[in-house]
């Protein structure tokens, strides 16, 4: 069973948000979806100060054995990103939820993070999905 | 639900995701292909190989019937207890399947077949053997794995009983040897030293939980293709298959083409081919921006036109995406894969890529 950590926000592509304390908002990809693409050898991530908008392609993650694009979970400007996966892409299976994060973003509008799955809504998707 | 080998119990019991493959679940990987990769690399694995199809070809006319089906030459083996790599092709020289043949004795020939291909394979088979004193015999009592690494002999031979090992310790690469127990062939998929080994179904589980208990690791399908990449071995389907015929695909080098006289099936078709010239051919690629190339993804080859990925992914051992690309003829040291809309440079190389652990391309 894949760990769905309740403080978090998710989308339905697999995306996890969490809010950071300076306000701004770090995404990754779920414990759910990096077990679903195995190994992860490659990961493609937006040019920080680019804007993003929600449901938009922002970055690829290929793994062993197939490329899946990874969607923005909300709007807003990139301010970082984790510049350790270019090396260690491996990063992502072994911590989704830590070290593996893959961007931040500078909302736009926070109230978009209300239209996002909670904990629950999320594990019911994942349920759904394997049967 | 798909067709189950022998072992389906014994791949859950150790983790595996099962996929389906031709019809069959197969082990996907155990938990992670990178590491099951690095596994045969450095150490030995254990694959299920009993979804492929054993077919005996037997009988006084086994040799005559096997010199018209194969494009290879069995003449090659001289001598009993050897193996052979050949294509089978159609009438117009495209790939109907590639195959291992075993010269076990005179009149007695082992074919070990793609599981994808078992239909058509034996269609085809059945059709030729008009004129020939042979019996095809479809070997479905039979289970086979694959152990495979710098430590797959010592392994097996530390669980063989002292019969089977004195038949195994006579082997060289390329042999193979039975008693009424076992088969056992030093051949592979992977570029490493091993064996291929054929049992009776009822022996193969205790078989495999021996070589588990002797720390050979199971190897799931996922690190089977990355491996056979990286060895330079083409998959059939992929690579090849009966549009495309050997000399687009690296298999000239298994075409007999003498004596002249033998005439087996698909010569004529492949003799033109050859006196016109093949106007494209397979070539690898290791890709030099990050990446990773796929099949089917568009190769730019400046001045000469396109061509198409066959085979790709990331090598483990060399860190960095390698493949097959099909493109034409003559395409220089450098082309250009288009990935995701950007095209990112690759360097032409012939493979194997890696064989017995070594990186072979610079």
């Amino acid at each position: 069973m894949s760990q769905i950590p309740s403080e978090l926000r998710y989308s339905k592509s697999h995306e996890w948000v969490r809010m950071d304390s300076d306000g701004l908002v770090i995404v990754g990809i779920t414990d759910h979806a990096q077990a679903l693409l195995g190994d992860l050898v490659y990961v493609e991530l937006p040019e920080v100060e680019t804007a993003v908008k929600a449901g938009e392609e922002a970055g690829v993650v290929e793994s062993v054995k197939a490329a899946s694009d990874i969607y923005s979970p909300i709007s807003g400007d990139i301010v970082e990103i984790n510049g350790a996966l270019a090396a260690k892409p491996e990063l992502v299976n072994d911590d989704p939820y830590g070290l593996g994060w893959l961007f931040k973003i500078a909302p736009e509008d926070e109230s978009e993070l209300d239209e996002l799955l909670d904990a629950a809504s999320y594990e019911d998707l994942v349920e759904a999905e394997d049967h | 639900m798909g067709k189950r080998t022998m072992l389906y119990e014994e791949h859950l019991l150790a983790g595996a995701k099962m996929v389906d493959f031709a019809g069959w679940e197969m082990p996907l990987h155990y938990g992670s292909q990178l590491e099951e990769h690095h596994q045969v690399r450095q150490q030995a694995g254990v694959f299920d190989v009993s979804h492929m199809a054993i077919v005996d070809v037997l009988g006084p006319g086994a040799r005559d019937y096997l010199r018209l089906l194969l494009a290879n030459d069995i003449d090659k083996m001289t001598s009993r207890g050897r193996a052979l790599y050949s294509c089978m092709l159609n009438q117009e020289a495209g790939v109907i399947d590639d195959l291992i043949v075993y010269f076990l004795e005179v009149n007695k020939y082992r074919i070990v077949l793609n599981a994808s291909r078992r239909n058509r394979d034996l269609q085809w088979m059945n059709q030729h053997t008009e004129g020939f004193s042979v019996g095809l015999h479809e070997r479905n009592d039979l289970s086979m794995v694959a152990v495979q690494g710098p430590s797959a002999i010592e392994k097996v031979h530390h669980i063989l009983p002292p019969d089977q090992l004195d038949l195994a310790s006579t082997l060289r690469p390329f042999d193979c040897g039975e008693n009424e127990h076992i088969f056992l062939a030093r051949t592979g998929y992977t570029g490493e030293d091993g064996y291929e080994i054929i049992m009776h179904s009822e022996d193969i589980i205790p078989f495999w939980k021996k070589l588990l208990e002797a720390q050979v690791k199971p190897i799931g399908l996922g690190a089977r293709d990355t491996l056979r990449l990286e060895a330079g071995f083409n998959l059939y389907g992929q690579d090849m298959d009966e549009t495309t015929h050997p000399l687009e695909s690296m298999l000239g080098w298994t075409i007999a083409w003498d004596p002249v006289e033998r005439l087996f099936l698909g010569r004529p078709a492949l003799e033109l081919i050859k006196a016109h010239g093949s106007a494209r051919e397979l070539v690898g690629l290791i890709l030099e921006g990050r990446g990773v190339m796929r099949p089917h993804q568009r190769v730019v080859v400046p001045q000469m036109g396109e061509g198409e990925i066959t085979s790709g992914g990331f090598s483990p051992t060399l860190n960095q995406s390698i493949a097959f690309a099909r493109v034409p003829k003559g395409t220089p040291s450098t082309c250009f894969v288009e990935i995701r809309e950007k095209e990112i440079p690759a360097r032409v190389v012939k493979p194997p890529f890696v064989r017995k652990g070594q990186i072979l391309v610079k």
